[in-house]
This record gives C-alpha cells, sequence and structure tokens, in this order.
C-alpha cells in the first residue's frame, strides 16, 4: 500500500494477468469469505459490516450497513449492484469489474446472505463490453463452483444473480434511476419520498442498492472482521479507497490508498503515485471528487483523503477521481465541456435542469469562443442559484436527483477561484493561457 | 411474426425468463436486436414489444433514451471518442477533428461505405489512457491521430475481428443456465408484483 502499510483490499490480485479468472481467484483465496459467511447468521455478518463502518463507495458516502439494517423484511427483497460507473474521470469500477469481477461477486452473495435476499442484479454500464463479458464468465463460473446457485455449498442458502447491461446513460448512475433502467424504462429518477429504494425500490418491492467497490470490500471485511477494516483510515472515513487520478500528472491511473492517511498532495506528487504535475508545470486547480465536485486549488493540496475532511472543506470526495489541471489549462473550456456534459445527460425531467444546463453550455461556449458578453458571468451565476438556491454547499436542490445540483459545481467555483481569467475571455475575446 | 431468427429467439426467451418482470429484458432484447442487425430496427422493436407485453411505442420511447440503441442504421464500426474533462486536457477535441478528417464525415455520421459512423463521447471511464477511443465498445487506446489513422486502415482491412466484433455484439459470453432459486420464491415474487402493481 502506498503510503502506508494498510493491506491491499482492492489491488492485490491485480498485478496477476489472470485475475479475472476463477482459476486464478481460488488460489488467492477467493470465495473462503463465502464459506466462512455461511458458518455464520446472517446477523452476524451484517453486524461485521456494520462494525466496518464502510461508507458507500459510489459517491454519496452513504453508510454501507445502515442501508442494510433500513431493508424492510418483507417476503421479497433484492439486491442491486449499481456498476453503472459514468461520473467523468472515475475509473476504479471499470477497473474491478473487468479484472476482479470474481472479488465483486463473492461480495455480491456474502451480502445477499446478510440481507437473505434470493434475486441479485449486477447492472454493468454497456459501454464496458470486456467488462460485461468478463462478468458473465465469472458468474457462469461460480454457480458452476457451487457458489451461486442453489444450496450455495451445501448450506441452503440459494441465490440467483442475473447481469444487467446498461446502454449508455450517466443518469442511471442514479440508485432509483437504475432500478426504472432495470424495469426496462427510461432511466429517470424517481420521485422522492420514499428516499430509500429500501422502502420501494426493484418492482415496488424492498431493495437494496450497492455499488461495485463496496461490494468488493465485503469479502476482506468478513475474512478479517469489521474491526480491522474500521481500524483502517481515520473518523468516519475508514477502510482503504480506490481513487481515479486524472489530468496532467506524471502517472495518471486508480491507486487504492488509505483513507485519511494520505492527501491530496501525496496522491498527485508522491512518485510512487500521481507523480507529479507533467513537464515541470505548476498545479492551477483540481477536480477532488468527479466534475459534480466544485473545484479546489493549491491551497487544498494538504486535506486529507476523507469524507467528512472534503466535505467539510466545500467539495467531495464524490466518486473518487481526482483530475489534476495544470497551469495550461482554460478555465473556461473545462467548465463548458463539463456543463456540456451535464447538458447532455440531463434525463429532462426538471426544469430547471433542462433548460439550465442547455442556458450555462451556451453561454460558456460563447465565452470560449470570444463572443462572450459584459454581463455573462452575472448570468452564468444567477442561472446556477436558480438550480441551486444560495449555490451552498453542501447544494440546495430544485430538482428531482442531485444531477442538477451538480451542474453549477465547476461554474460557481470555477469564477471564483478564476474570475479574471472569465473577464478577460469575455472583455479581451481571448484565452490568456493559450 | 418472427423477426429474431431462431437462434436469436432461444436467447430472447431466455433473457424474458431472467427477470421477475417481462419488461426487465426490454434493453437486453434491443442489445440482441443490435447483434442481429448492428441497429434496431421498427421489426425488431415490434416483436420486442410483444415478447416483454408493451406497444412498439414503448419499446421506441424507452430504446431512443439511451445512447447506444440506434434505431437508425449505423456502420459497421461504431468510432467513440471521448472528450470529457480528463481527455479533454490531453488533446481530444484535436482528435476528434481529426477523425472527422480521417473518416470525411461529421461526428453522428455515417462513412458512404458503411464502415463508419463516428460518435463524440462522454466519459468511458479509461481516463488513465486519454483521449479514450472506443470501437463498438471495445476500448482501443490508440491516443494519437497516427494509430487512429493505422486502426481505421485496419478495421477497414478486417483486421481485428477476434476483440472487435461487429456492431451490435455486446457481450459474446453466453449466461450457461438459467435460474436456479426454487420456483416457489420466483411464484411469490411474481404475486407480490401483482400485489403492488
Amino acid at each position: 500500500m502506498p503510503l502506508t502499510d494498510a493491506p491491499r483490499i482492492m489491488t492485490a490480485r491485480l498485478g496477476d494477468p489472470d485475475s479475472y479468472t476463477i482459476e486464478r481467484y481460488l488460489e488467492t483465496g477467493g470465495y473462503q469469505a463465502l464459506r466462512k459467511a455461511l458458518t455464520m447468521t446472517p446477523a452476524e455478518v451484517t453486524a461485521e459490516v456494520d462494525a466496518a463502518s464502510l461508507l458507500g463507495r459510489g459517491g454519496a458516502g452513504f453508510p454501507a450497513g445502515r442501508k442494510w439494517s433500513m431493508l424492510k423484511k418483507d417476503p421479497v427483497t433484492y439486491l442491486v449492484v449499481n456498476g453503472d460507473e459514468s461520473e467523468p474521470a472515475t475509473f476504479k469500477d471499470h477497473l474491478l469489474i473487468e479484472r476482479i469481477p470474481h472479488q465483486v461477486l463473492e461480495g455480491v452473495i456474502i451480502s445477499a446472505y446478510a440481507l437473505q435476499v434470493t434475486r441479485a442484479f449486477v447492472y454493468v454500464r454497456g459501454e464496458f463490453a470486456l467488462g460485461l463479458e468478463r462478468m458473465e464468465q465469472a458468474l457462469n463460473d461460480a454457480y458452476h463452483h457451487g457458489a451461486v446457485g442453489a444450496d450455495i455449498f451445501s448450506s441452503g442458502f440459494s441465490l440467483d444473480i442475473v447481469v444487467h447491461p446498461g446502454a449508455g446513460a450517466y443518469i442511471c448512475g442514479d440508485e432509483t434511476a437504475l432500478l426504472e433502467s432495470l424495469e426496462g424504462k427510461r432511466g429517470f429518477p424517481r420521485i422522492k419520498p420514499p428516499y430509500y429504494p429500501a422502502v420501494i425500490g426493484l418492482y415496488h418491492q424492498p431493495t437494496v442498492v450497492n455499488n461495485v467497490e463496496t461490494m468488493a470490500n465485503i469479502p476482506w471485511i468478513v475474512a478479517n472482521g469489521g474491526a480491522a477494516f474500521a481500524a483502517l483510515g481515520a473518523g468516519r472515513s475508514c477502510g482503504t479507497r480506490m481513487f481515479a487520478l486524472s489530468g496532467h500528472v506524471n502517472r495518471p491511473g486508480p491507486y487504492e490508498v488509505e483513507m485519511v492517511k494520505v492527501s491530496f498532495r501525496d496522491l498527485i506528487y508522491a512518485e510512487e503515485l500521481g507523480g507529479g504535475i507533467r513537464g515541470g508545470r505548476e498545479l492551477k486547480a483540481f477536480i477532488p471528487g468527479g466534475v459534480s465536485s466544485p473545484w479546489f486549488g493549491p491551497e487544498h493540496l494538504d486535506l486529507p483523503l476523507g469524507q467528512d475532511e472534503v466535505g467539510n472543506a466545500g467539495s467531495m470526495l464524490g466518486s473518487g477521481a481526482i483530475t489534476v489541471m495544470d497551469d495550461s489549462t482554460c478555465m473556461v473550456r473545462a467548465a463548458w465541456r463539463i456543463t456540456k456534459f451535464f447538458s447532455r445527460e440531463s434525463c429532462g425531467q426538471c426544469t430547471p435542469c433542462r433548460e439550465g444546463s442547455g442556458w450555462l453550455e451556451r453561454v460558456l461556449r460563447r465565452i470560449e469562443h470570444g463572443d462572450g458578453r459584459e454581463d455573462d458571468l452575472d448570468l452564468l451565476l444567477d442561472v446556477s442559484d436558480n438550480i441551486s438556491p444560495g449555490l451552498r454547499w453542501p447544494p440546495q436542490q430544485t430538482t428531482i436527483c442531485v444531477l442538477g445540483p451538480s451542474i453549477p459545481s465547476s461554474i460557481h467555483s470555477g469564477i471564483a477561484m478564476f474570475k479574471d481569467e472569465f473577464l478577460l475571455h469575455v472583455k479581451e475575446g481571448r484565452c490568456p493561457v493559450g | 411474426m418472427s423477426y429474431f431468427n431462431a437462434t436469436m429467439t432461444a436467447r430472447a426467451r431466455q433473457l424474458v425468463s431472467l427477470y421477475p418482470e417481462p419488461r426487465s429484458a426490454l434493453v437486453p432484447l434491443c442489445h440482441l436486436a443490435q447483434e442481429q442487425d448492428g441497429w434496431l430496427t421498427p421489426e425488431a422493436m415490434e416483436e420486442i414489444a410483444e415478447l416483454v407485453g408493451v406497444t412498439p411505442a414503448e419499446v421506441r420511447g424507452t430504446a431512443t433514451f439511451y445512447d447506444m440503441l440506434h434505431t437508425e442504421p449505423v456502420g459497421r464500426y461504431v468510432v467513440a471518442v471521448c472528450t470529457n474533462i480528463a481527455c479533454l486536457l490531453d488533446g481530444a477535441i484535436e482528435l476528434l477533428a481529426h477523425a472527422q478528417e480521417r473518416l470525411g464525415i461529421p461526428v453522428g455520421a455515417t462513412t458512404p461505405d458503411g464502415l463508419f459512423t463516428l460518435e463524440e463521447a462522454e466519459c468511458l471511464a479509461d481516463c488513465d489512457h486519454p483521449p479514450c477511443v472506443q470501437v463498438n465498445h471495445r476500448f482501443v487506446r490508440t491516443t494519437t491521430a497516427e494509430a487512429f489513422d493505422r486502426l481505421v486502415e485496419e478495421l477497414a482491412a478486417g483486421g481485428h475481428a477476434e476483440n472487435i466484433p461487429t456492431h451490435g455484439t455486446l457481450v459474446r459470453v453466453r449466461r450457461s443456465g438459467g435460474l436456479r432459486v426454487d420456483p416457489g420464491q420466483i411464484a411469490r415474487e411474481r404475486a407480490a408484483q401483482e400485489g403492488s402493481g
């Protein structure tokens, strides 16, 4: 483990080119945690996950154990795994699905046992063709091995899993949109309340939706105990976490580090991690948690990679995607492209998001093209304020889902940090950085 | 009426059987239709509607929500160049411009020979290899103009068939079995659906 001596929970198997096969998985201790879990009661397994204080690894960071305990014990319940990773610059679930599908599946089976669920669905982003093939093959092999299906390892517990392909829609990463999609509908996020699928989920039945990385942590937690996991990290952020580092660094890539014990500076500059800014350039800004998160500047480098630590500083760790921008980056162009993304991916249900994202994109585009108008910055902030009143953090919401309030993040933090650069685009019709 | 060929019909039935509600198979069936024809024809949507118990309009209405489902013909190879933030920082706009020039078509169009369709993609989650390019949803990791040109030539000459099947074929691994949980459980699920529906 880079920088600390924490165990490699997510990445231990990744050095092996055959890590996705059942043979290699079994050789490296695969499905032993499942065997152990099946000797425990479901309540004991749940207690271990609770003790681990595992925060969901999807983006919202909701405690996984609490999500489980909210599940109403109706006769029919479902477990759904969210593998629709689409938050720009996030690429850790892609890696886990392609490279260690069995570790994800083992987590799913153990979780299903803890929840006493007999049907689970693994929703994999459609654009991951290889990942879908690897997951489907892993599932076939797991059935054949007796780890899924009827009477798993002669325990009396039975479970069926279906791998479900998405078809290209960012919004389906929202758990209620994902459930709609899984029901064969357009991926429209559901109106709240109820706030949680644990109340009304798939086919109107109580459902738990967990992220791929969250699932991939479960076997280690069961094998080593929740307390061992909780001993890693600090505060509310326990364990290790996968961070996807991209942009102007020497060594972009997925890195597993112990939470809180490592800072943004470590991740970006340490030799064994990001290796510093490329070409000896200077850091201008970085996006700390996917494009939905407000930007940070060099003054935030020493913040630890912890959920509350980053949240209290006015942004979020979100999906664990950190994008580094050096001093050659045009911030108007960056904000425009991010806004264009939201405009394309807005599902169109709510007016502030549907109309606001397109409006903001057009204004940013004309500024970027040198056709900006004098009051365009005020206009950007005004439209943003109509989507997320007050432009506060955490953001206020006027829409069904959090895509809406994510739109202003890059705009208002970009203008706050680089007002002169935005103004120069407007006044002189050119970009000061080239 | 029979849109799906014999093999596809068997696979279509298996897909429907995997879900407590047939409609859940709608998107997988659309992928299956694209595997057969490369795109989602009106006849395909009609048969999918019948298979899952909705109207053809509902199939179209659902399919058009998703970027990967094409209700118009597309090329044998759908080339997607990501220009989202991580790729933007590494020359994606320039690579996309080059791709348009090389293929001689704007974004969204198909070459006259029916070989290539060009798309500007949103983040494809391979951000440590920017700019990210996919062909038929396979990562090809051609990050330079030269590598892009080489790939286009090789594809046009019929290369890469092993790793890049023609457009529409998404998953070549077949699920080897049906559901194994006891049928009573499935019956309870269906009853619960009806009770809350």
